[in-house]
């Protein structure tokens, strides 16, 4: 029993966070009051009208609204609102139980198929296919001539004819989950199957489900009063399709009776359609990431301002660089106006130089670089600062002109070598594409030049590789052929994103050697940003140490290792596992617990 | 040979390809190891090695296509599902990456009481239990209540090594447990792993790609190169003058955070290919 209630307990709390959002949408919360309101209405109708939905009062017919009928009364003297009221228990009552019948055989074979996958989820895609290649009204027309007009059966049927939505919604969603990493521990916690499906695989399924159940309620709705309107259901019971099928037969007469059916049928859908909308933004609005780091934009600006006075800026110490950033400020839009995140970087990588940029997660280094290649997000703010690339301040260049400096003066090598080259097109396609476009090559020299760039960068078989699509190559070729692609037109700054980081060491050597050669042999300066000192070591000529935001120290790489000044590059160096006596505590228990890690 | 915890004999484990008749593909190719109590045996290999592989076998994660991993006398790869889930409080794990492996809908608290709970704990000793769990990993008291994505990536890997330990362990495998943190927090991710098996004798089977982790934690140290282990024996040994060939090259392609260091290396890696 206490298991049992753990695990609602659980579900209740995970809930929580979805219905806050939810409630808190005001479109969402409107259309579910409505709904809600609807609902109580049908259920409570013998308390709203004193009148019978089927009893006419033939004085009555056609009677137009007043205090007696408040909507009006049809052709045989039946009132309105009364229909409406009753009309809705049948109308939305149906479309509830095929929306039921739909949610729970569609999720359930979902789950089954998505879980355990094999045989049963080859015979329920079959299933599922076969049931929606059926068209819905000739489905329900051959049940109905079959077994006759039983509302309750054509309804039941309707659910088993949309179920295939929620198989396939549910399954995906599954099969996504069972490879998470919590369903493996939770397997290696002793977890039962029953247990896993229930307290971690649901929850993950819960909020799409709710947001198909709202649009197929649209759809269950529509093909149920579409029926009827049809004339094809028992006319003898009110239902709001079966008012407009009547309404219709007196357009001429009384046009209003096709406004209030189709008043509520328009409320109810729209109803169900912002409610699944609100919570699918409920859902998607997850709350940005908290945490202390947050500043106001005054007081980044105070920050930056106090930097600023600090005297020599790099220009005056580094007076021939290729690649300058001073003072540059990055921020973000949050709750509480604007969340800096660089704050007054100042970085100069002279010719044939490389500089690497390093730091811990967090700390605005790959922030900088994006700046420098002009791809931060959208929403990214520059808030200060300039970046001058070969002599050209950046900022005061027209949109062609800016364009332009990538590929000719800046290229960019970043750290997934996969999602970094299209999976559509050859890499030859890939590669030539540039070279045509920015140095104006013709196909067939585009060709040779590419094969010859990939012959450089140490591709076996060139011919091969230039015809291969990317899924085709290893990540170490990728990356290889996006260093080809960054070369290719002869930049004079390379900016490089962790580009080792997804490879294996013995890839990575082979790949620093490159690089290394490649920079000799063209002069090119590179940045390069790296969370690995072994990397830093290998390649680069000067170091700029980044933690929060800020650089804390620069300077040639033999000193920094050696002679690390600032308390962070110490701590950073501290943390090498390299020289370390084995099996011996790394960080001193002495030291505080720096943002408690 | 009874004072080994675990005894991998011969183990061999396939994976079926797509398609109508095509060979299933050999992850592991007859394995064999050994790993004493309170011991920590490092894997160490490159991607599609296999260790990853090794490592989900021992926890039931992968299938056992033939051989025997014996733990503590009894052998796992013959047991049903339901003797399997009755090993949870001797054989846990420690995965690599801590954004998917706590599930994000579940607070602190929940994640940890979950193993607990299974074996039946009350609640108030869970609760109990939790208390300790969190103090042990140096997290904060008040921890239990919030999600996992109010924690940083080490405060999650603490969450992590916290569950596993909830049932007292013999083995705990951790699959590349500080990959994906930050140099600083690896440092006292690695102390806390070291503290931890001095105060519980708990043994660790710890992959990773990075020979200078493995090093740093392990007694012994066993290297995978596509699904067998080539080499194994002493920490100090295979990982500062290794016999395997694919050893050496893994060594010498390592980096070395020391810029006079890593350029003689480089030049006898160079050597070494040439």
């Amino acid at each position: 029993m206490s298991t049992i209630s753990l695990t609602k307990a659980s579900a209740t709390m995970a809930r929580r966070g979805t219905w806050h959002r939810l409630l808190h949408a005001p479109l969402a919360l409107t259309a579910l009051i409505l709904l809600f309101l609807i609902v109580l209405a049908t259920l409570a109708a013998p308390l709203l009208t004193p009148y019978d939905p089927n009893v006419g009062i033939l004085a009555d017919a056609l009677a137009t609204p007043g205090p007696n009928h408040w909507l009006g009364a049809d052709s045989a003297g039946r009132d309105i609102f009364a229909r409406l009221l009753f009309g809705g228990r049948v109308t939305l009552g149906a479309a509830a139980l095929a929306l039921t019948v739909a949610t729970v055989v569609g999720v359930l074979t979902g789950l089954f198929a998505g879980f355990y996958g094999k045989w049963f989820d080859v015979f329920s895609e079959w299933t599922t296919s076969l049931v929606m290649a059926l068209p819905t009204i000739m489905l329900l027309l051959a049940v109905r001539a079959a077994v006759g007009n039983i509302l309750w059966i054509s309804m039941v049927v309707l659910g088993l004819h949309l179920a295939p939505g929620f198989h396939r919604l549910t399954r995906t969603i599954v099969v996504g989950v069972r490879h998470e990493l919590y369903v493996d521990a939770a397997r290696v916690s002793g977890l039962s199957d029953v247990r896993i499906v229930l307290r971690h695989v649901l929850a993950a399924v819960r909020a799409p489900i709710i947001i198909n159940a709202a649009l197929t309620a649209v759809v269950a709705i529509g093909v149920q009063s579409g029926l009827e309107f049809l004339g094809l259901a028992n006319t003898q019971i009110a239902s709001w399709g079966t008012m407009l099928n009547e309404a219709m037969v007196n357009l001429y007469v009384a046009p209003a009776l096709m406004l209030w059916p189709g008043i509520a049928l328009g409320i109810v859908n729209v109803a169900l359609i912002l409610f699944g909308n609100g919570l699918r933004d409920a859902l998607e609005d997850r709350p940005a990431a908290q945490g202390g780091k947050k500043r106001t934009t005054a007081a980044a600006l105070a920050a930056a301002a106090a930097q600023d006075s600090e005297g020599e800026r790099v220009s005056a110490l580094v007076p021939d660089a290729v690649l300058r950033v001073e003072g540059l400020r990055i921020g973000y839009p949050s709750a509480d106006g604007i969340s800096t995140v660089v704050h007054g970087v100042d970085l100069a990588v002279r010719p044939g130089e490389v500089l690497g940029l390093v730091g811990e997660s967090g700390s605005g280094k790959t922030q900088t670089a994006w700046s420098v290649l002009d791809l931060l997000p959208r929403e990214a703010m520059i808030l200060g600062g300039s970046i001058t690339i070969d002599g050209q301040d950046r900022a005061k260049l027209p949109a062609g002109r800016r364009r332009a400096l990538l590929g000719n003066t800046l290229a960019y090598i970043p750290q997934e070598p996969m999602s970094n080259l299209d999976p559509s097109f050859t890499v030859g396609q890939q590669l030539t594409l540039p070279l045509r476009h920015t140095m104006g090559m013709s196909r067939g020299e585009a060709k040779a030049k590419a094969l010859a760039l990939l012959e450089r960068v140490g591709i076996a078989d060139p011919e091969r590789t230039f015809n291969s699509y990317p899924h085709q190559i290893s990540g170490g070729m990728a990356q290889r052929v996006l260093i080809a692609g960054a070369v290719s037109c002869e930049p004079k700054v390379l900016v490089a994103d962790e580009p080792t980081t997804a490879l294996d060491v013995t890839v990575q050597a082979e790949v620093l050697d490159l690089l290394r050669s490649l920079q000799q042999e063209r002069g090119m300066a590179i940045l390069l940003v790296t969370h690995n000192f072994g990397v830093v070591a290998d390649i680069c000529d000067r170091v700029a140490v980044m933690q929060h935001g800020r650089i804390v120290e620069t300077g040639d790489v033999a000193e920094i290792f050696a002679a690390p000044q600032h308390p962070y590059t110490r701590m950073l160096l501290g943390s090498l596992l390299h020289e370390r006596e084995p099996r011996t505590r790394l960080v001193d228990s002495e030291q505080p617990l720096e943002a408690s890690v | 040979m009874s004072e080994n915890l675990l005894e991998i004999n011969d183990l061999v484990t396939e994976f079926p390809m797509r398609g109508w008749g095509k060979a299933p593909f050999r992850a592991l190719q007859g394995i064999n190891l050994q790993l004493a109590k309170g011991e920590t045996l490092g894997l160490v290999g490159e991607s599609g090695s296999g260790k990853t592989t090794l490592g989900r076998a021992v926890l039931g994660l992968a299938p056992v296509t033939e051989g025997s991993i014996i733990f503590e006398g009894r052998n796992l790869a013959t047991m049903t599902r339901q003797q399997r889930r009755q090993m949870s409080d001797q054989l846990q794990v420690v995965f690599q990456d801590p954004y998917t492996s706590l599930n994000p809908a579940m607070s602190i608290e929940e994640i940890l009481a979950e193993p607990l709970r299974v074996r039946g704990t009350s609640r108030a000793d869970a609760n109990t239990r939790i208390a300790q769990l969190l103090d042990r990993v140096q997290l904060p008291a008040d921890s239990g209540q919030r999600l996992p994505r109010e924690f940083s990536g080490g405060q999650r890997q603490r969450v992590a090594i916290a569950r596993a330990l909830a049932l007292n362990p013999r083995l705990i495998v951790c699959d590349e447990p500080v990959s994906a943190l930050d140099l600083s927090t690896q440092a006292r991710i690695l102390d806390l792993f070291l503290e931890l098996q001095e105060d519980t004798g708990v043994a660790y089977l710890f992959i990773s790609h990075d020979l200078e982790v493995v090093r740093h934690i392990s007694h012994r140290v066993a290297v995978m190169y596509r699904g067998e282990i080539v080499e194994c024996g002493d920490a100090a040994q295979v990982t500062k003058n290794p016999e395997h060939p694919y050893t050496r090259r893994l060594l010498m392609a390592s980096p070395v955070p020391n810029p006079a260091e890593q350029k003689k290396r480089r030049e006898e890696r160079k050597a070494l290919s040439l």
